[in-house]
Protein backbone atom coordinates (compact mmCIF):
# COMPACT_ATOMS: atom_id res chain seq x y z
CA UNK A 1 0.00 0.00 0.00
CA UNK A 2 1.76 3.51 -1.11
CA UNK A 3 0.88 5.73 1.07
CA UNK A 4 1.16 9.91 0.48
CA UNK A 5 2.38 11.49 3.49
CA UNK A 6 -0.21 13.18 5.68
CA UNK A 7 0.49 16.54 6.52
CA UNK A 8 1.43 18.56 3.31
CA UNK A 9 -0.74 21.12 3.03
CA UNK A 10 -1.78 22.95 0.01
CA UNK A 11 -3.77 25.70 0.37
CA UNK A 12 -6.68 26.70 -1.28
CA UNK A 13 -5.57 28.32 -4.73
CA UNK A 14 -6.17 29.86 -7.32
CA UNK A 15 -8.60 28.51 -9.68
CA UNK A 16 -10.94 28.93 -12.17
CA UNK A 17 -14.64 27.33 -11.25
CA UNK A 18 -15.97 25.60 -13.92
CA UNK A 19 -18.84 24.78 -12.00
CA UNK A 20 -22.06 27.86 -12.17
CA UNK A 21 -24.47 28.61 -9.51
CA UNK A 22 -27.90 27.54 -9.86
CA UNK A 23 -30.74 29.88 -11.36
CA UNK A 24 -34.99 28.97 -10.73
CA UNK A 25 -34.63 27.71 -14.01
CA UNK A 26 -32.37 27.38 -17.16
CA UNK A 27 -33.55 26.73 -20.42
CA UNK A 28 -30.37 25.05 -21.04
CA UNK A 29 -30.75 22.55 -17.79
CA UNK A 30 -34.43 21.96 -18.84
CA UNK A 31 -33.37 21.17 -22.27
CA UNK A 32 -30.31 18.58 -21.23
CA UNK A 33 -32.88 17.42 -19.06
CA UNK A 34 -35.59 16.63 -21.93
CA UNK A 35 -32.60 14.91 -24.42
CA UNK A 36 -31.43 12.93 -20.84
CA UNK A 37 -35.07 11.62 -20.52
CA UNK A 38 -35.33 10.75 -24.05
CA UNK A 39 -31.84 9.40 -24.23
CA UNK A 40 -32.68 6.72 -21.68
CA UNK A 41 -36.36 5.99 -23.54
CA UNK A 42 -33.95 4.95 -26.58
CA UNK A 43 -32.48 2.14 -24.86
CA UNK A 44 -35.43 0.80 -24.53
CA UNK A 45 -37.43 0.63 -27.70
CA UNK A 46 -39.79 -1.87 -26.60
CA UNK A 47 -41.38 0.78 -24.49
CA UNK A 48 -41.67 3.19 -26.84
CA UNK A 49 -43.45 1.03 -29.22
CA UNK A 50 -46.44 -0.09 -26.52
CA UNK A 51 -46.55 3.62 -26.29
CA UNK A 52 -47.18 4.66 -29.34
CA UNK A 53 -48.84 1.67 -30.61
CA UNK A 54 -51.01 0.59 -28.26
CA UNK A 55 -53.32 3.47 -28.69
CA UNK A 56 -53.72 2.22 -32.44
CA UNK A 57 -54.36 -1.21 -31.99
CA UNK A 58 -57.35 -0.11 -29.27
CA UNK A 59 -58.56 1.82 -31.85
CA UNK A 60 -58.44 -0.45 -34.11
CA UNK A 61 -60.28 -2.89 -32.46
CA UNK A 62 -62.83 -0.16 -31.05
CA UNK A 63 -63.52 0.32 -35.16
CA UNK A 64 -64.18 -3.50 -35.59
CA UNK A 65 -66.61 -3.97 -32.00
CA UNK A 66 -68.74 -1.11 -33.66
CA UNK A 67 -68.37 -2.62 -36.75
CA UNK A 68 -72.81 -2.73 -36.98
CA UNK A 69 -73.99 0.00 -35.34
CA UNK A 70 -76.18 2.04 -37.42
CA UNK A 71 -74.76 4.30 -40.43
CA UNK A 72 -76.17 7.46 -41.21
CA UNK A 73 -78.72 6.42 -44.32
CA UNK A 74 -79.35 9.96 -45.65
CA UNK A 75 -80.48 11.32 -42.93
CA UNK A 76 -79.15 15.58 -42.10
CA UNK A 77 -77.99 16.13 -40.36
CA UNK A 78 -75.98 12.73 -39.55
CA UNK A 79 -75.56 12.00 -35.54
CA UNK A 80 -72.58 10.71 -34.45
CA UNK A 81 -71.93 7.15 -34.78
CA UNK A 82 -70.80 4.58 -31.26
CA UNK A 83 -67.34 4.73 -32.56
CA UNK A 84 -67.37 8.59 -33.31
CA UNK A 85 -68.38 9.63 -30.17
CA UNK A 86 -66.52 6.44 -28.02
CA UNK A 87 -63.51 6.75 -30.53
CA UNK A 88 -63.07 11.05 -30.18
CA UNK A 89 -63.52 10.18 -26.43
CA UNK A 90 -60.61 7.74 -26.36
CA UNK A 91 -58.35 10.21 -28.53
CA UNK A 92 -58.14 12.23 -25.76
CA UNK A 93 -58.36 9.66 -22.89
CA UNK A 94 -55.37 7.14 -24.29
CA UNK A 95 -52.74 10.19 -23.84
CA UNK A 96 -53.69 11.28 -20.56
CA UNK A 97 -53.23 7.66 -19.38
CA UNK A 98 -49.99 6.47 -21.15
CA UNK A 99 -48.17 9.72 -19.83
CA UNK A 100 -49.57 8.81 -16.36
CA UNK A 101 -48.30 5.52 -16.19
CA UNK A 102 -44.58 6.41 -17.93
CA UNK A 103 -44.54 9.31 -15.88
CA UNK A 104 -45.09 7.95 -12.35
CA UNK A 105 -42.89 5.46 -12.79
CA UNK A 106 -40.04 7.18 -14.62
CA UNK A 107 -40.25 9.83 -11.78
CA UNK A 108 -40.70 7.07 -9.06
CA UNK A 109 -36.93 5.42 -10.43
CA UNK A 110 -36.10 9.05 -10.49
CA UNK A 111 -36.69 9.09 -6.14
CA UNK A 112 -35.81 5.26 -5.64
CA UNK A 113 -32.55 5.66 -7.94
CA UNK A 114 -30.99 8.23 -5.78
CA UNK A 115 -30.66 10.54 -8.71
CA UNK A 116 -33.62 12.60 -7.89
CA UNK A 117 -31.44 12.95 -4.65
CA UNK A 118 -27.81 13.95 -6.30
CA UNK A 119 -29.68 16.18 -8.92
CA UNK A 120 -31.06 18.39 -5.94
CA UNK A 121 -27.74 18.57 -4.33
CA UNK A 122 -26.73 19.99 -7.52
CA UNK A 123 -27.54 23.58 -9.20
CA UNK A 124 -30.41 22.29 -10.99
CA UNK A 125 -33.94 23.96 -10.54
CA UNK A 126 -37.02 22.20 -9.71
CA UNK A 127 -38.87 23.43 -12.00
CA UNK A 128 -36.10 22.24 -14.29
CA UNK A 129 -37.03 18.53 -13.60
CA UNK A 130 -40.34 19.09 -14.34
CA UNK A 131 -40.10 20.90 -17.07
CA UNK A 132 -37.26 18.73 -18.42
CA UNK A 133 -39.47 15.54 -18.18
CA UNK A 134 -42.79 17.54 -19.56
CA UNK A 135 -40.95 18.31 -22.58
CA UNK A 136 -39.90 15.02 -23.03
CA UNK A 137 -42.77 12.97 -22.52
CA UNK A 138 -44.48 15.77 -24.84
CA UNK A 139 -42.57 15.07 -27.68
CA UNK A 140 -43.65 11.47 -27.35
CA UNK A 141 -47.49 12.40 -26.86
CA UNK A 142 -46.98 14.29 -29.84
CA UNK A 143 -46.06 11.11 -32.19
CA UNK A 144 -48.58 9.14 -30.31
CA UNK A 145 -51.46 11.34 -30.88
CA UNK A 146 -50.51 11.96 -34.44
CA UNK A 147 -50.61 8.54 -35.23
CA UNK A 148 -53.38 7.39 -33.38
CA UNK A 149 -55.87 10.65 -34.69
CA UNK A 150 -54.00 10.16 -38.27
CA UNK A 151 -54.95 6.57 -38.01
CA UNK A 152 -58.97 7.41 -36.80
CA UNK A 153 -59.44 9.82 -39.23
CA UNK A 154 -58.12 8.64 -42.27
CA UNK A 155 -58.27 4.83 -42.23
CA UNK A 156 -61.14 3.94 -39.36
CA UNK A 157 -63.17 6.78 -41.55
CA UNK A 158 -64.09 8.43 -37.83
CA UNK A 159 -66.27 11.06 -38.84
CA UNK A 160 -65.14 14.74 -37.14
CA UNK A 161 -67.09 18.05 -38.34
CA UNK A 162 -64.22 20.35 -36.81
CA UNK A 163 -60.40 20.37 -37.70
CA UNK A 164 -58.24 17.50 -36.96
CA UNK A 165 -55.96 20.07 -35.82
CA UNK A 166 -58.13 20.80 -32.81
CA UNK A 167 -58.10 16.79 -31.81
CA UNK A 168 -54.63 17.05 -31.71
CA UNK A 169 -54.25 19.80 -29.57
CA UNK A 170 -56.57 18.65 -26.79
CA UNK A 171 -55.02 15.14 -27.04
CA UNK A 172 -51.27 16.84 -26.41
CA UNK A 173 -52.82 18.89 -23.49
CA UNK A 174 -54.67 15.60 -22.04
CA UNK A 175 -50.62 14.12 -22.18
CA UNK A 176 -49.61 17.16 -20.73
CA UNK A 177 -52.06 16.61 -17.41
CA UNK A 178 -51.29 12.66 -17.56
CA UNK A 179 -47.61 13.79 -17.07
CA UNK A 180 -48.57 16.18 -14.45
CA UNK A 181 -50.67 13.87 -12.55
CA UNK A 182 -48.34 11.01 -12.89
CA UNK A 183 -45.23 13.28 -11.31
CA UNK A 184 -47.63 14.52 -8.63
CA UNK A 185 -48.42 10.77 -7.75
CA UNK A 186 -45.23 9.10 -7.99
CA UNK A 187 -44.26 11.50 -4.75
CA UNK A 188 -46.80 9.23 -2.84
CA UNK A 189 -46.05 5.95 -4.04
CA UNK A 190 -43.15 4.10 -2.28
CA UNK A 191 -42.47 1.43 -5.00
CA UNK A 192 -43.24 0.75 -8.49
CA UNK A 193 -46.25 -1.54 -7.43
CA UNK A 194 -47.90 1.14 -5.12
CA UNK A 195 -47.65 3.37 -8.48
CA UNK A 196 -48.92 0.77 -10.99
CA UNK A 197 -51.89 0.46 -8.51
CA UNK A 198 -52.24 4.27 -8.33
CA UNK A 199 -53.68 3.91 -11.94
CA UNK A 200 -57.40 1.97 -10.84
CA UNK A 201 -57.34 4.76 -8.28
CA UNK A 202 -56.44 7.84 -10.01
CA UNK A 203 -57.99 7.27 -13.75
CA UNK A 204 -60.50 4.82 -13.13
CA UNK A 205 -62.57 6.91 -11.53
CA UNK A 206 -62.06 9.48 -13.83
CA UNK A 207 -62.46 7.29 -16.78
CA UNK A 208 -66.64 6.18 -15.40
CA UNK A 209 -67.57 10.02 -14.50
CA UNK A 210 -65.85 11.47 -17.30
CA UNK A 211 -69.13 10.88 -20.17
CA UNK A 212 -67.32 7.99 -22.47
CA UNK A 213 -69.79 5.59 -20.92
CA UNK A 214 -73.04 7.62 -20.39
CA UNK A 215 -73.51 11.37 -21.35
CA UNK A 216 -72.56 13.37 -17.64
CA UNK A 217 -76.16 15.37 -17.61
CA UNK A 218 -77.69 11.75 -17.03
CA UNK A 219 -75.55 10.53 -14.03
CA UNK A 220 -77.12 10.80 -10.50
CA UNK A 221 -76.52 13.56 -9.49
CA UNK A 222 -74.07 13.72 -6.98
CA UNK A 223 -71.96 12.05 -9.49
CA UNK A 224 -72.36 14.59 -12.49
CA UNK A 225 -71.29 17.11 -9.83
CA UNK A 226 -67.69 14.82 -8.89
CA UNK A 227 -67.56 14.93 -12.98
CA UNK A 228 -67.89 18.30 -13.31
CA UNK A 229 -64.72 18.78 -11.27
CA UNK A 230 -62.69 16.32 -12.55
CA UNK A 231 -60.71 17.18 -15.22
CA UNK A 232 -60.99 14.09 -17.97
CA UNK A 233 -64.63 15.46 -17.88
CA UNK A 234 -63.11 18.28 -20.07
CA UNK A 235 -60.95 16.51 -21.82
CA UNK A 236 -63.69 14.16 -23.76
CA UNK A 237 -65.95 17.24 -23.93
CA UNK A 238 -63.22 19.39 -25.41
CA UNK A 239 -62.84 16.09 -27.82
CA UNK A 240 -66.66 16.30 -28.75
CA UNK A 241 -66.75 19.41 -29.76
CA UNK A 242 -64.39 18.55 -32.44
CA UNK A 243 -66.61 16.08 -33.23
CA UNK A 244 -69.74 17.75 -33.51
CA UNK A 245 -68.85 21.53 -34.34
CA UNK A 246 -66.72 23.01 -37.54
CA UNK A 247 -65.71 26.37 -35.61
CA UNK A 248 -64.19 26.98 -32.49
CA UNK A 249 -66.93 27.05 -30.06
CA UNK A 250 -66.86 28.72 -26.49
CA UNK A 251 -67.69 25.60 -25.14
CA UNK A 252 -64.17 23.95 -26.65
CA UNK A 253 -62.18 26.89 -25.38
CA UNK A 254 -63.34 26.84 -21.97
CA UNK A 255 -62.52 22.89 -21.82
CA UNK A 256 -58.97 23.31 -23.16
CA UNK A 257 -58.28 26.22 -21.06
CA UNK A 258 -59.72 24.11 -17.95
CA UNK A 259 -57.42 20.89 -18.91
CA UNK A 260 -54.33 23.13 -19.19
CA UNK A 261 -54.75 24.69 -16.09
CA UNK A 262 -55.61 21.66 -14.14
CA UNK A 263 -51.93 20.39 -15.70
CA UNK A 264 -50.50 23.71 -14.72
CA UNK A 265 -51.95 23.34 -11.12
CA UNK A 266 -50.85 19.58 -11.04
CA UNK A 267 -47.10 20.26 -12.40
CA UNK A 268 -46.55 22.80 -9.46
CA UNK A 269 -48.26 20.47 -7.01
CA UNK A 270 -46.15 17.51 -8.52
CA UNK A 271 -42.82 20.82 -8.16
CA UNK A 272 -43.73 21.37 -4.49
CA UNK A 273 -43.79 17.19 -3.45
CA UNK A 274 -39.85 17.83 -4.38
CA UNK A 275 -37.80 18.52 -1.83
CA UNK A 276 -34.05 19.01 -1.42
CA UNK A 277 -34.04 18.23 2.15
CA UNK A 278 -35.61 14.86 2.76
CA UNK A 279 -35.80 13.15 6.52
CA UNK B 1 -4.90 22.64 17.03
CA UNK B 2 -6.57 23.45 13.83
CA UNK B 3 -7.67 26.98 13.44
CA UNK B 4 -11.69 27.27 13.61
CA UNK B 5 -12.29 30.04 11.81
CA UNK B 6 -10.50 28.46 8.43
CA UNK B 7 -12.17 25.31 8.81
CA UNK B 8 -13.87 24.14 5.04
CA UNK B 9 -16.47 22.75 7.37
CA UNK B 10 -17.59 24.00 10.41
CA UNK B 11 -20.00 22.51 13.20
CA UNK B 12 -21.14 23.84 16.70
CA UNK B 13 -23.77 21.72 17.97
CA UNK B 14 -25.29 19.76 15.32
CA UNK B 15 -28.03 17.99 16.13
CA UNK B 16 -29.98 16.15 13.77
CA UNK B 17 -33.28 14.10 14.33
CA UNK B 18 -34.98 11.50 12.08
CA UNK B 19 -38.35 10.36 13.90
CA UNK B 20 -38.24 10.63 17.26
CA UNK B 21 -34.54 9.52 17.25
CA UNK B 22 -31.52 11.58 17.59
CA UNK B 23 -29.25 10.53 15.31
CA UNK B 24 -26.50 13.11 15.73
CA UNK B 25 -26.31 14.73 19.12
CA UNK B 26 -24.72 18.29 18.99
CA UNK B 27 -21.17 17.64 17.31
CA UNK B 28 -18.64 20.18 17.48
CA UNK B 29 -16.23 19.52 14.89
CA UNK B 30 -14.20 21.19 12.26
CA UNK B 31 -12.90 20.02 8.70
CA UNK B 32 -9.86 21.75 7.50
CA UNK B 33 -9.34 22.88 3.52
CA UNK B 34 -7.30 21.03 1.34
CA UNK B 35 -6.98 18.04 3.69
CA UNK B 36 -8.58 14.80 3.65
CA UNK B 37 -10.66 13.81 6.63
CA UNK B 38 -11.95 10.55 7.01
CA UNK B 39 -15.26 9.71 9.16
CA UNK B 40 -15.41 6.15 10.74
CA UNK B 41 -17.15 4.76 12.76
CA UNK B 42 -19.41 1.28 12.83
CA UNK B 43 -22.69 1.18 10.35
CA UNK B 44 -25.27 3.13 12.21
CA UNK B 45 -23.08 5.79 14.20
CA UNK B 46 -24.76 8.52 11.77
CA UNK B 47 -21.84 8.99 9.13
CA UNK B 48 -24.05 9.28 6.23
CA UNK B 49 -26.72 11.94 8.24
CA UNK B 50 -23.62 13.53 8.82
CA UNK B 51 -22.72 13.98 5.14
CA UNK B 52 -26.35 14.46 4.07
CA UNK B 53 -26.30 17.41 6.37
CA UNK B 54 -23.11 19.16 4.97
CA UNK B 55 -24.65 18.74 1.28
CA UNK B 56 -27.74 20.19 2.59
CA UNK B 57 -30.10 17.14 1.97
CA UNK B 58 -30.87 16.04 5.48
CA UNK B 59 -33.56 17.35 6.77
CA UNK B 60 -34.61 18.16 10.51
CA UNK B 61 -30.53 20.03 11.08
CA UNK B 62 -30.19 22.17 14.35
CA UNK B 63 -27.12 24.09 15.56
CA UNK B 64 -24.65 26.03 13.51
CA UNK B 65 -23.18 23.66 10.21
CA UNK B 66 -20.73 26.20 8.10
CA UNK B 67 -19.41 24.48 5.00
CA UNK B 68 -17.29 26.76 2.86
CA UNK B 69 -17.83 29.81 4.48
CA UNK B 70 -21.58 29.53 3.84
CA UNK B 71 -24.58 27.96 5.82
CA UNK B 72 -24.93 24.00 4.92
CA UNK B 73 -27.58 23.87 1.76
CA UNK B 74 -26.97 27.16 0.64
CA UNK B 75 -27.96 27.68 -3.23
CA UNK B 76 -24.39 28.64 -3.75
CA UNK B 77 -23.08 25.56 -2.85
CA UNK B 78 -24.80 23.27 -4.87
CA UNK B 79 -22.36 23.86 -7.48
CA UNK B 80 -19.05 24.01 -5.32
CA UNK B 81 -19.58 20.04 -3.70
CA UNK B 82 -19.37 16.87 -5.46
CA UNK B 83 -21.71 14.45 -3.30
CA UNK B 84 -21.08 10.73 -3.75
CA UNK B 85 -24.13 8.90 -1.84
CA UNK B 86 -23.44 5.44 -0.31
CA UNK B 87 -25.66 3.50 -3.89
CA UNK B 88 -24.34 4.74 -6.50
CA UNK B 89 -26.58 7.28 -7.94
CA UNK B 90 -26.91 7.13 -11.66
CA UNK B 91 -29.02 6.24 -14.56
CA UNK B 92 -28.82 2.60 -15.46
CA UNK B 93 -30.43 3.37 -18.87
CA UNK B 94 -27.48 5.42 -19.82
CA UNK B 95 -23.93 4.90 -21.20
CA UNK B 96 -21.42 5.95 -19.00
CA UNK B 97 -20.49 8.77 -20.99
CA UNK B 98 -24.20 10.33 -21.34
CA UNK B 99 -24.55 9.77 -17.89
CA UNK B 100 -21.93 12.42 -17.31
CA UNK B 101 -22.57 14.15 -20.26
CA UNK B 102 -25.96 15.19 -18.52
CA UNK B 103 -24.71 15.85 -14.89
CA UNK B 104 -22.49 17.90 -16.41
CA UNK B 105 -24.55 19.43 -18.44
CA UNK B 106 -26.67 20.61 -14.89
CA UNK B 107 -23.20 21.90 -13.46
CA UNK B 108 -22.36 24.02 -16.62
CA UNK B 109 -24.60 24.33 -18.80
CA UNK B 110 -25.08 25.92 -22.04
CA UNK B 111 -24.01 25.44 -25.80
CA UNK B 112 -20.79 27.91 -25.41
CA UNK B 113 -19.70 25.57 -23.04
CA UNK B 114 -19.67 22.68 -24.27
CA UNK B 115 -15.88 22.08 -25.17
CA UNK B 116 -15.18 22.17 -21.58
CA UNK B 117 -17.89 19.87 -20.79
CA UNK B 118 -16.29 16.59 -22.99
CA UNK B 119 -13.03 18.04 -21.47
CA UNK B 120 -14.44 17.41 -17.99
CA UNK B 121 -16.29 14.46 -18.62
CA UNK B 122 -13.36 12.72 -20.45
CA UNK B 123 -11.15 13.80 -17.41
CA UNK B 124 -13.24 12.18 -15.01
CA UNK B 125 -14.00 9.20 -16.68
CA UNK B 126 -10.30 8.69 -16.60
CA UNK B 127 -9.96 9.63 -12.87
CA UNK B 128 -12.05 6.66 -12.21
CA UNK B 129 -10.06 4.51 -14.69
CA UNK B 130 -13.43 3.25 -16.49
CA UNK B 131 -12.76 4.64 -20.08
CA UNK B 132 -12.35 1.27 -21.51
CA UNK B 133 -16.19 1.05 -20.44
CA UNK B 134 -17.49 4.16 -21.58
CA UNK B 135 -19.96 4.06 -24.22
CA UNK B 136 -21.40 0.46 -21.82
CA UNK B 137 -24.39 0.74 -20.04
CA UNK B 138 -24.28 1.79 -16.73
CA UNK B 139 -26.95 -0.70 -15.51
CA UNK B 140 -24.64 -3.52 -16.91
CA UNK B 141 -21.69 -2.75 -15.63
CA UNK B 142 -20.37 -4.31 -11.91
CA UNK B 143 -21.30 -3.36 -8.88
CA UNK B 144 -17.74 -1.81 -8.17
CA UNK B 145 -17.73 -0.34 -11.75
CA UNK B 146 -21.02 1.61 -11.11
CA UNK B 147 -19.80 2.76 -7.87
CA UNK B 148 -16.68 4.46 -9.88
CA UNK B 149 -19.43 6.14 -12.45
CA UNK B 150 -21.10 7.40 -9.09
CA UNK B 151 -17.91 8.97 -8.20
CA UNK B 152 -16.73 10.26 -11.19
CA UNK B 153 -19.97 12.50 -11.35
CA UNK B 154 -18.76 14.06 -8.54
CA UNK B 155 -15.67 14.81 -9.36
CA UNK B 156 -17.05 16.61 -12.92
CA UNK B 157 -15.99 20.39 -12.80
CA UNK B 158 -13.44 21.42 -10.18
CA UNK B 159 -15.37 20.76 -6.55
CA UNK B 160 -14.14 22.47 -3.78
CA UNK B 161 -15.59 20.35 -1.45
CA UNK B 162 -16.11 16.56 -2.35
CA UNK B 163 -18.35 14.26 0.18
CA UNK B 164 -17.87 10.62 -0.19
CA UNK B 165 -19.91 8.39 1.44
CA UNK B 166 -18.32 4.76 1.74
CA UNK B 167 -16.81 5.38 -1.69
CA UNK B 168 -14.56 2.19 -1.95
CA UNK B 169 -17.27 -0.79 -0.36
CA UNK B 170 -16.98 -3.54 -2.52
CA UNK B 171 -13.81 -2.85 -4.77
CA UNK B 172 -10.50 -4.87 -4.59
CA UNK B 173 -7.69 -3.78 -2.87
CA UNK B 174 -6.18 -2.81 -6.53
CA UNK B 175 -9.19 -0.16 -7.11
CA UNK B 176 -9.25 0.77 -3.55
CA UNK B 177 -5.58 1.92 -3.47
CA UNK B 178 -5.22 3.32 -6.50
CA UNK B 179 -9.11 5.34 -5.78
CA UNK B 180 -7.32 6.68 -2.38
CA UNK B 181 -4.14 7.88 -4.94
CA UNK B 182 -6.75 9.60 -6.71
CA UNK B 183 -8.02 11.41 -3.43
CA UNK B 184 -4.68 12.39 -2.15
CA UNK B 185 -4.51 13.64 -5.93
CA UNK B 186 -6.80 15.66 -6.01
CA UNK B 187 -6.41 17.31 -2.28
CA UNK B 188 -2.84 18.31 -3.87
CA UNK B 189 -3.31 18.98 -6.81
CA UNK B 190 -7.45 20.98 -7.46
CA UNK B 191 -6.86 21.89 -4.03
CA UNK B 192 -10.06 20.36 -2.40
CA UNK B 193 -11.40 19.49 0.48
CA UNK B 194 -12.49 16.05 0.96
CA UNK B 195 -14.63 14.11 3.61
CA UNK B 196 -15.22 10.42 3.61
CA UNK B 197 -16.37 7.99 4.93
CA UNK B 198 -15.39 4.44 5.79
CA UNK B 199 -15.78 1.56 7.79
CA UNK B 200 -12.64 -0.22 6.90
CA UNK B 201 -9.96 0.73 9.40
CA UNK B 202 -6.84 0.33 6.90
CA UNK B 203 -8.09 3.11 4.61
CA UNK B 204 -8.49 5.57 8.02
CA UNK B 205 -3.95 5.41 7.84
CA UNK B 206 -4.67 7.17 4.22
CA UNK B 207 -6.13 10.35 5.62
CA UNK B 208 -5.08 13.17 6.98
CA UNK B 209 -7.16 13.33 9.80
CA UNK B 210 -10.09 11.44 11.62
CA UNK B 211 -13.38 12.05 12.94
CA UNK B 212 -14.20 8.66 15.08
CA UNK B 213 -17.82 8.48 15.82
CA UNK B 214 -19.91 5.80 17.58
CA UNK B 215 -24.07 6.23 17.84
CA UNK B 216 -23.94 9.95 16.52
CA UNK B 217 -21.05 11.47 18.56
CA UNK B 218 -17.73 11.96 17.85
CA UNK B 219 -15.71 10.02 20.26
CA UNK B 220 -12.06 11.43 18.64
CA UNK B 221 -11.02 14.20 16.47
CA UNK B 222 -6.97 13.72 15.38
CA UNK B 223 -4.46 12.66 13.00
CA UNK B 224 -4.02 9.07 13.01
CA UNK B 225 -0.67 9.46 14.61
CA UNK B 226 -1.46 10.86 17.22
CA UNK B 227 -4.53 8.74 17.71
CA UNK B 228 -2.28 5.33 17.68
CA UNK B 229 0.12 7.40 20.10
CA UNK B 230 -2.50 8.59 22.72
CA UNK B 231 -3.47 5.05 22.97
CA UNK B 232 -0.59 3.44 22.95
CA UNK B 233 -1.87 1.06 20.13
CA UNK B 234 -0.12 -0.01 16.79
CA UNK B 235 -3.29 0.80 13.96
CA UNK B 236 -6.12 2.78 13.92
CA UNK B 237 -8.28 -0.25 14.21
CA UNK B 238 -6.71 -1.23 17.37
CA UNK B 239 -7.14 2.66 18.56
CA UNK B 240 -10.99 3.23 17.65
CA UNK B 241 -11.64 -0.09 19.73
CA UNK B 242 -9.67 1.14 22.29
CA UNK B 243 -11.89 4.12 22.52
CA UNK B 244 -14.97 2.39 21.91
CA UNK B 245 -14.17 0.20 24.82
CA UNK B 246 -13.16 2.78 27.17
CA UNK B 247 -16.45 4.89 25.80
CA UNK B 248 -18.65 1.60 26.65
CA UNK B 249 -16.64 1.35 29.86
CA UNK B 250 -17.59 4.87 31.14
CA UNK B 251 -21.33 4.46 30.11
CA UNK B 252 -21.40 0.79 32.09
CA UNK B 253 -20.14 2.95 35.50
CA UNK B 254 -22.73 5.97 34.66
CA UNK B 255 -25.69 3.13 35.57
Amino acid sequence: MTTTTPGTTTAPGTKTPSRTTAAPMSAARTLATAARVLRQLRHDPRSIALMILVPCVMLFLLRYVFDASPTCDGETPCPPSTFDSIGASLLGIFPLITMFLVTSIATLRERTSGTLERLLAMPLGKADLIAGYALAFGLLAIVQSVLATGLAVWALGLEVVGSAWLLLLVALLDALLGTALGLFVSAFAASEFQAVQFMPAVIFPQLLLCGLFTPRPNMQPVLEAISNVLPMSYAVDGMNEVLRHTDVTGDFVRDTVIVAGCAALVLALGAATLRRRTA
Amino acid sequence: MMNFDEGAIRARGLTVRRGDRTVLRGLDFGVSPGRITGLLGPSGCGKSTLMRAVVGTQAKVTGTLDVLGLPAGDGALRARIGYVTQAPSVYDDLTIRQNLDYFAAVLDPGRARRAARRETVTRAIGDVDLASHADSLAGRLSGGQRSRVSLAVALLGTPELLVLDEPTVGLDPVLRRDLWDLFHRIAAERAATILVSSHVMDEAERCHRLLLMRDGEILADDTPDALRARTRTETVEAAFLHLVDEANALQESAR
